[in-house]
């Protein structure tokens, strides 16, 4: 192993400090799949009994199933209009030589340093003087304006990636602008739309504070749990469900990181590595 | 192009197909437009309403400087604000520290499966962040899970009341809370580091103390800058974490702009209070850009 340099030595404290950390990072998020299967309505220990009673509340509970539907809908229709937002901004900035380019890409990127207390008191003020009645579809609006950046992050790498000859070969052999878009750009960046949608729909499904400030009668899932939070009786359902997403999020995260990977090995073989 | 450039919107449209900036322009507008939109129009309201007034059920539209005025004379605004630039310095700088060896040991001593070390540290944030907090109640209560493992062991003879609803748990939670984004762009900074500069360092004579600081802490300091403010702008607009963990000694500047919005109903007061705050970040992080920058001018 004489290539190996001495900078690369293993370093056993680093180890166990990298391992401790992982557990300090993972313990918290385990105890609710912990909880959610004990015999009580107190998350105190010691522990009392195992059930499954949580579970089977969960699935009858006719409100916690408005809100998860409504935070369904809220997520797609802000992933979905968000990242036909980021493919039409990554693409106008990797392919076009635009005069301040920089400032504008700024401006589309502003909402990730603004607070979300501050965007959604902002948007609140907008909507009621336009005299707009809260409803799902404001919640969306705020929602997209805090997952357009993110699809653009995701998506510019991508349009990065891969050749633009590519895209000037389906020029030249006579297509079109949207026959080009359609069937050599978008099969290109495809990963990344997909990794993008996956983004942000979970920043979507999770997003508290905004959805707070914009919801009307129908709560989405955050904001439901919320209202459980401080009845003691109420919690243990939400604990449940809040397990299952857990789960869920770890399945779909595991699987967009496939797919990303599949990607990247198919541009790695078609020598297009970034 | 098959065009017939006889007519004006003809020409016109040839004139669009050569540009390529308004091409650009064009392709850009829609997210552009849209984004401008929902910032600038929403952010020129809350200005013009922090200088209203409340009045009972109506507002006030004369130009007036009560608000901030209040928030000057009024202690109990100065000291959540002061409080929630604290907690979210506290929680950044905890963040940081506590990541970066992690960060760092991913980059340099992590050869095989990279990808899979990357996943375990950001999987946990792909749950429930209501639920996070929610968890680290159950840790820190009364009942909790410290109190008792610890009571258990015969450590602690009654529980520690401090754990729960104090700021040290409004730290803790939001330390734990917000890693991933300390943890990613840490890492991303340090795996861009070209490990012949070490090499080069070593060479010269360096140990391994003063190669950390002489190159690969400066080198990854944009990292640092981008984990720093990913972490501090957001938090100090929290009010999630201090409304369940903090208690009334862990409130924060959001948790008073909520009530202005909710029970209190006086929105311009919110409105005064949400841009005092967004004021006083920005100042806040242009400065720590700015000083951080120095630093590194110096260091080289």
């Amino acid at each position: 192993m004489s290539e190996v340099s001495y900078i690369r030595r293993p370093n056993r404290p680093l180890h166990v400090y990298a391992l401790g950390y992982l557990a300090f990072l993972y313990i918290p998020v385990l105890f609710l799949p912990l909880f959610s299967f004990n015999d009580s309505i107190y998350f105190a220990f010691p522990l009392e009994g195992f059930t499954t009673e949580w579970y089977r509340q969960m699935f009858d509970h006719q409100a916690m199933h408005a809100a998860l539907v409504n935070s369904f809908k809220v997520g797609g229709f802000a992933s979905v209009l968000a990242t036909v937002l980021g493919v039409f901004g990554a693409k106008a900035v990797t392919r076009y030589r635009i005069p301040g380019k920089k400032s504008l890409v700024f401006v589309i990127m502003l909402p990730l340093v603004v607070p979300g207390i501050l965007l959604g008191v902002a948007l609140l003020l907008m909507l009621s003087r336009m005299g707009v009645t809260l409803s799902l579809y404001t919640v969306a609006i705020g929602h997209i304006l805090i997952c357009t950046p993110f699809a653009m992050a995701t998506l510019i790498p991508r349009f990065e990636g891969f050749d633009r000859a590519m895209e000037e070969a389906s020029a030249d052999l006579g297509a079109n602008a949207w026959s080009t878009f359609w069937r050599v750009t978008l099969p290109m960046v495809f990963p990344g739309v997909v990794a993008s949608l996956l983004l942000c729909f979970t920043i979507s499904f999770d997003e508290f504070i905004i959805a707070f400030m914009l919801t009307g009668t129908d709560p989405t899932l955050p904001i439901f749990m919320y209202s459980q939070l401080r009845f003691p009786a109420r919690l243990p359902p939400t604990v449940a469900l809040g397990s299952i997403i857990i789960f869920v999020s770890f399945v779909v995260l595991c699987f967009s990181l496939w797919l990303r990977r599949y990607g990247v090995e198919e541009n790695v073989s078609d020598g297009v590595r970034p | 192009m098959t065009q017939t450039h006889d007519s004006l919107s003809g020409r016109l449209y040839a004139l669009f197909l050569r540009s390529e900036p308004v091409r650009g322009f064009a392709l850009l507008s829609p997210t552009l437009l849209i984004m401008l939109a929902g910032m600038c129009i929403p952010f020129a309201i809350l200005v013009a309403m922090s200088f209203w007034t409340q009045h009972v059920f109506e507002f006030d539209t004369t130009f007036s400087l009560t608000n901030y005025n209040e928030i000057v004379d009024k202690p109990m605004y100065r000291v959540l604000l002061t409080r929630s630039l604290v907690i979210s310095g506290a929680c950044t700088v905890a963040t940081v520290l506590l990541a970066y060896p992690m960060a760092y040991y991913v980059a340099f001593h992590v050869h095989r499966h990279k990808m899979v070390w990357i996943v375990l540290m950001t999987l946990p944030f792909w749950s429930s962040y209501l639920l996070r907090v929610f968890a680290w109640k159950i840790i820190l209560g009364y009942n909790g899970a410290i109190n008792s493992s610890f009571m258990g062991l015969g450590w602690l003879e009654k529980p520690l009341e401090f754990l729960l609803y104090s700021p040290t748990a409004v730290v803790i939670t939001l330390t734990h809370a917000w890693a991933a984004f300390a943890i990613l762009p840490i890492y991303v900074s340090l795996e861009k580091i070209d490990r012949s500069l070490l090499e080069a360092a070593t060479d010269l004579g360096d140990g391994p103390v003063k190669r950390f600081i002489g190159v690969t802490l400066p080198l990854s300091l944009p990292g640092i800058i981008a984990a720093s403010l990913l972490i501090f702008i957001p938090t100090v607009g929290d009010f999630v974490t201090p409304a369940l963990v903090g208690g009334p000694d862990g409130a924060m500047i959001a948790n008073l702009i909520q009530v202005q919005f909710g029970r209190i109903n006086n929105w311009p007061m919110g409105a005064a209070l949400s841009l005092a705050m967004m004021v006083i970040i920005a100042v806040i992080s242009l400065l720590y850009i700015w000083t951080a920058r120095r630093f590194t001018e110096y260091g080289r």
